[in-house]
């Protein structure tokens, strides 16, 4: 059991890094990249997202939509369920942690239509995870979202002295950035666990 | 009967959802400056951003804060600042009302071609292919910028040549900043002259490339009383500080490129 959850936390935060090889979650990887402590507060905000959209989409999934034969609204009633997951915690960071709630701005409501979150949970229900291993997959999966964004910001904080060609400036080299990075974690695919 | 079930089970999730969000909103909520909310219904709503604010909202809480003036909005004008002074109980200084003016009138048949310009409707574009296909290249292009900026439907382009609607313009300046010709200005809206081309061809140039064309020949400025009019740059523009709409320049124009606004060409 525990053997299993490493290898799927592994697996989900290196091997199958949800920005940079299955490509989810895009949205805020480039919009909120441009100072490490946003980019940790995106990560932190959409790993609780995440961890507590898995566990709530299992249950539903489990006890509600399978045993009334209803697996085909899965899509639809995550996305209620992801939503207002979203609303519970930008009210929460509104009253909490102003400062991290104008920093993220825009980029907090839409984490609702960050495919990464709505991609975990029927992930989980694809992967015939249980309950646990949901809570790992999607709580790993976020971190390493985290760790993507927040390396992703530490690279751009430097883009911002270097010399850059004025064809590449602003977006385009961002994008170069993050395809390369994309590429580097294509090393772990050669992990054997 | 079948359809029932996900009905009542999808409604089910949604509404325990809304009762926690409803309750987590209770327990979670922030006390928000109230003057907040008015200020936001006082104001347009566009979301145009001429104020240079993110949005409406952004604004309305920039103005509760003290940071940025009750008359920041160019768009809801006068009508506007007078509610948001009544509301943060400030006087209110209504700000100058503009009007955007497209100083150009190189219609077809006016402007000459320099080659034919058959590529994407898009003035950033054929400015790029050596300055766009009129042969003056501080013309308008005619393709159109402007009007898919405008919020406010207030531009179109007639005869290839874009022409502003004074009724529906707010002055909130994204076609000045959408033109690559820089040949939409701002003028003050009670002000009833305009001088239709911003050229810098010397004159004898200029009578070649467009027959609506300044061609600097200073009538204007020996006219104007009030030392208003100044030709720079080979062509005359009006100093709104100083002009009285005494119409002198106006008549004086042998090219009839200094429009009055009552008349009907102008648009």
């Amino acid at each position: 059991m525990l053997r299993d959850i490493l290898v799927i936390a592994i697996s989900a935060i290196f091997i199958e890094n949800f920005v940079l090889v299955k490509f989810l979650g895009i949205c805020p990887f480039l919009g909120v990249s441009k100072k490490i402590q946003t980019a940790m507060g995106m990560g932190m905000a959409v790993t609780f997202v995440m961890a507590m959209a898995s566990a709530l989409t299992w249950c539903i999934n489990h006890f509600i939509l399978q045993p009334c034969g209803l697996d085909y609204l899965q899509t639809i009633a995550f996305i209620l369920v992801i939503a207002a997951l979203v609303q519970l915690v930008e009210m929460f960071l509104q009253k909490m942690l102003p400062g991290l709630y104008n920093a993220l701005g825009i980029y907090l409501p839409l984490i609702t239509t960050n495919c990464a979150v709505l991609g975990v949970a029927l992930l989980n229900i694809q992967n015939e995870f249980n309950l646990i291993k949901s809570i790992v997959y999607g709580a790993s999966a976020a971190l390493g979202f985290t760790l993507a964004i927040v390396l992703f910001a530490g690279v751009r904080e430097h883009l911002e002295f270097s010399e850059i060609p004025e064809a590449l400036k602003g977006f385009p080299i961002a994008l170069i950035t993050a395809g390369l990075i994309s590429i580097a974690f294509l090393g772990f695919s050669g992990l054997q666990i | 009967m079948h359809i029932l079930i996900p009905v009542v089970a999808l409604g089910a999730i949604g509404l325990v959802l809304g009762v926690l969000l409803a309750a987590a909103s209770k327990y979670l909520s922030v006390e928000q400056d109230e003057r907040i909310g008015q200020i936001e219904e006082a104001l347009p709503g566009a979301n145009c951003g001429a104020c240079s604010y993110a949005g409406c909202a952004v604004l309305a809480a920039a103005i509760a804060e003290g940071k940025a003036p009750v008359n920041a909005c160019p768009v809801g004008g006068a009508k506007s600042s007078e509610i948001i002074a009544g509301i943060m109980g400030v006087e209110n200084s209504p700000a100058a009302e503009n009007v955007a003016v497209v100083m150009c009138r190189g219609i077809s048949g006016a402007a000459q071609k320099k080659y034919l310009y058959e590529g994407f409707e898009d003035c950033d574009i054929a400015n790029r292919l050596a300055g766009g296909g009129k042969a003056c290249e501080y013309g308008c292009l005619g393709l159109g910028n402007c009007v898919r900026v405008c919020q406010f439907d207030a531009i179109k382009v007639e005869d290839s040549v874009a022409v502003v609607d004074p009724e529906k313009c707010t002055a909130c300046g994204l076609c000045v900043a959408a033109c690559p010709k820089k040949v939409i200005h701002l003028v003050p809206k009670e002000r009833q002259y305009t001088v239709r081309c911003i050229s810098q061809d010397k004159g004898a140039q200029m009578k070649n490339l467009c027959s609506v064309g300044c061609i600097a020949c200073r009538l204007c400025e020996k006219a104007c009383r009030f030392d208003a009019i100044k030709v720079k740059d080979n062509f005359a523009i009006i100093d709104y500080d100083k002009c009285t709409d005494c119409g002198k320049c106006f008549e004086a124009c042998p090219k009839k490129i200094i429009y009055k606004k009552e008349l009907p060409n102008e648009a």
